[in-house]
């Protein structure tokens, strides 16, 4: 090992070090191109799964038994499930993304470099969520481009479109975020991805019209998040959607500010983190 | 100026664990300073709350001054810790570990790179930046770990067992290193179960056992209190029994091998003396122990072992 000496490696001890005003922001930035490299990194873990998956859906669900189905809400079974598989791989992977991400920084204790640092817990916050938008969006993307193979699909509201994605993934990466702190063992973060996340996701309208089911059924559907995110997205591409936008809109957002506020508190109070 | 300040610090974990039980503790800036204790004794229960991972049950901690209950990120900016658990990333690279360490610290890009290649070079692991972490040898993973610590300039520096399992060579390698961040003034804290270590690099240690601190002293003056040294003697001739020398206790570690205590006010030429006499050669002696090892054997030895 070389001598320290000729090479200003030490403070020189007298001096106060200040957090500077971009510690936050250079963090945040530091945090999404971590992610975002690790992503790409494992492409093979993150995009080429949920690209085969989804193909296997469109081949089988919307061709050979779409055919047989017929029309559902005015359009055609393959152009009926493309919104709802679009927004099912992007709430899977945005949740998987950081529910993966972070646990495993928890587990490998990695996630001390952050917890020692002056960075702000909403800094850390912004970009394990910001990476798991990366991920579901771009899970997302590819799957619109599967789709296209399949279907000629035209986007009714962009806007609306954009905007319902981009505010699921975000609900989606924070609820993963929760799962990820409260996580102690691998079997933890797998739990609610396999018995709640799953369920709420195939019963939340990707494959049908809740106008199919009865009318009680149709109630209790009213009380699956899930279920508003699929249409008000249905709803940007196709026009047609079983719940109301604005209602749409007003549910995501209670939870992304509820699953927001949580998050930071949990974080702030070092919950599953801090001894 | 403090480097440190712990007051009045407990901590009793959700197990009913009661790890730290009243801790002060003081560190002048620039020093050298040695944290030993038994495992188990609290070192890095203390050392967790210094870092902000452990939340005190009672007490307070102050980093030049600040609280880092309090002020938490701006106490957090002057220090650089590096634990005795490998917790980096073992899938990353270690110019990416320092870099992204750097970032979180506020260090812009460009900045974090020159910095991060500075402390690799220095610590003998720029031909290793694009590996990955997981395949570095264990001295390589502290160095890496102690290069992360630097990145943002610390003010102090505190290493938890930071030899560990390392060579002897890259160990001296590693005092070197330390000593001269030190002497550019950053206070060092050390942790370490080589107490030769804490003896020649420390000037003023602390002993912690049972969650508290037993002693807070210069390692000197600790030095001075040793009244007694065991030497090992090897003789040229088998014996049948320690030989019995008179102010001195002797024990036979083997047939040809004496251990002597030897107090503080005596010489050790009567024990020649006395060997002589016996027409018996000493070939070659040794001290059992460092001569801090007995000292802190001593403090921290349990009345009931």
């Amino acid at each position: 090992m070389s001598s320290a000496q000729d090479l200003d490696l030490a403070s020189g001890g007298s001096q106060l070090i200040q957090p500077t005003g971009q510690t936050a922001w250079i963090g945040f930035v530091t945090i999404v191109r971590k992610e975002v490299t690790r992503i790409l990194r494992i492409w093979v873990q993150t995009i080429v799964p949920p690209a085969i998956t989804m193909t296997l859906y469109f081949v089988i669900f919307g061709n050979l038994i779409g055919q047989r189905i017929g029309t559902m809400g005015g359009f055609n079974y393959m152009d009926f499930i493309v919104p709802g598989l679009i927004m099912m791989s992007v709430i899977t992977n945005s949740y998987g993304n950081t529910v993966s991400s972070f646990f495993g920084a928890k587990y490998g204790k990695h996630v001390e470099e952050m917890l020692i640092s002056p960075m702000p817990v909403v800094a850390i916050l912004a970009g394990y969520v910001s990476g798991a938008m990366f991920r579901g969006l771009l899970v997302g993307v590819v799957v619109l481009m599967v789709s296209l193979f399949f279907t000629d699909i035209q986007v009714a509201h962009p806007l609306v479109t954009v905007s319902v994605v981009l505010i699921t993934s975000v609900i989606f990466a924070l609820a993963g975020m929760v799962n990820a702190i409260f996580a102690n063992k691998f079997d933890d973060i797998s739990i609610v991805p396999t018995f709640i996340l799953t369920p709420l996701t195939y019963l939340g309208g990707v494959f049908y019209s809740i106008s199919l089911l009865p009318e009680f059924w149709q109630k209790v559907s009213l009380a699956n998040p899930i279920l508003y995110m699929v249409n008000a997205f249905r709803f940007g591409i196709l026009g047609v959607s079983d719940v109301s936008l604005p209602v749409a809109y007003a549910v995501s957002g209670v939870f992304v500010v509820g699953l927001g506020s949580l998050c930071l508190i949990l974080l702030k109070r070092g919950v599953g983190l801090r001894s | 100026m403090l480097a440190l300040n712990v007051k009045n610090l407990e901590k009793t974990y959700a197990n009913g664990t009661r790890a730290l039980d009243g801790v002060s503790l003081s560190v002048e800036e620039g020093d050298f300073f040695a944290l030993l204790g038994p495992n188990g004794a609290g070192k890095s229960t203390l050392i967790g709350i210094i870092s902000s991972l452990v939340n005190p049950t009672a007490g307070d901690v102050e980093i030049f001054g600040i609280s880092v209950e309090q002020q938490r990120a701006l106490a957090m900016c002057q220090l650089g810790p590096v634990p005795q658990e490998i917790n980096f990333n073992w899938f990353e690279k270690p110019l990416d570990i320092v870099v992204n360490q750097a970032g979180y610290y506020g260090i812009p890009r460009a900045k974090a790179y020159q910095r991060a290649e500075e402390l690799l070079e220095k610590l003998k692991l720029w031909d290793k930046r694009a590996v990955i972490a997981r395949t570095l040898s264990g001295g390589m993973k502290r160095r890496l770990m102690i290069a992360r610590a630097m990145v943002h300039q610390p003010r102090l520096l505190i290493l938890d067992e930071p030899t560990a399992g390392v060579d002897i060579e890259i160990r001296r390698a590693m005092w070197e290193f330390i000593k001269e961040i030190n002497e550019q003034g950053t206070t060092v804290i050390l942790t370490t179960h080589y107490l030769e270590e804490a003896e020649e690099l420390c000037r003023n240690i602390a002993i912690i056992d049972q969650g508290r601190i037993v002693e807070n002293t210069s390692v000197r003056e600790l030095l001075t209190r040793l009244d007694m040294e065991t030497f090992v003697l090897d003789l040229d001739k088998e014996l049948d029994g320690a030989p019995q020398i008179d102010g001195y206790t002797t024990r036979l570690r083997d047939a040809n091998c004496i251990e002597v205590e030897v107090p503080k006010s005596r010489a050790l030429n009567r024990v020649f003396d006395h060997l002589n006499k016996q027409d018996l050669r000493v070939m070659s002696m040794r001290n059992k122990s460092n001569r801090l090892e007995e000292l802190f054997m001593r403090l921290v030895e349990k009345p009931n072992e």
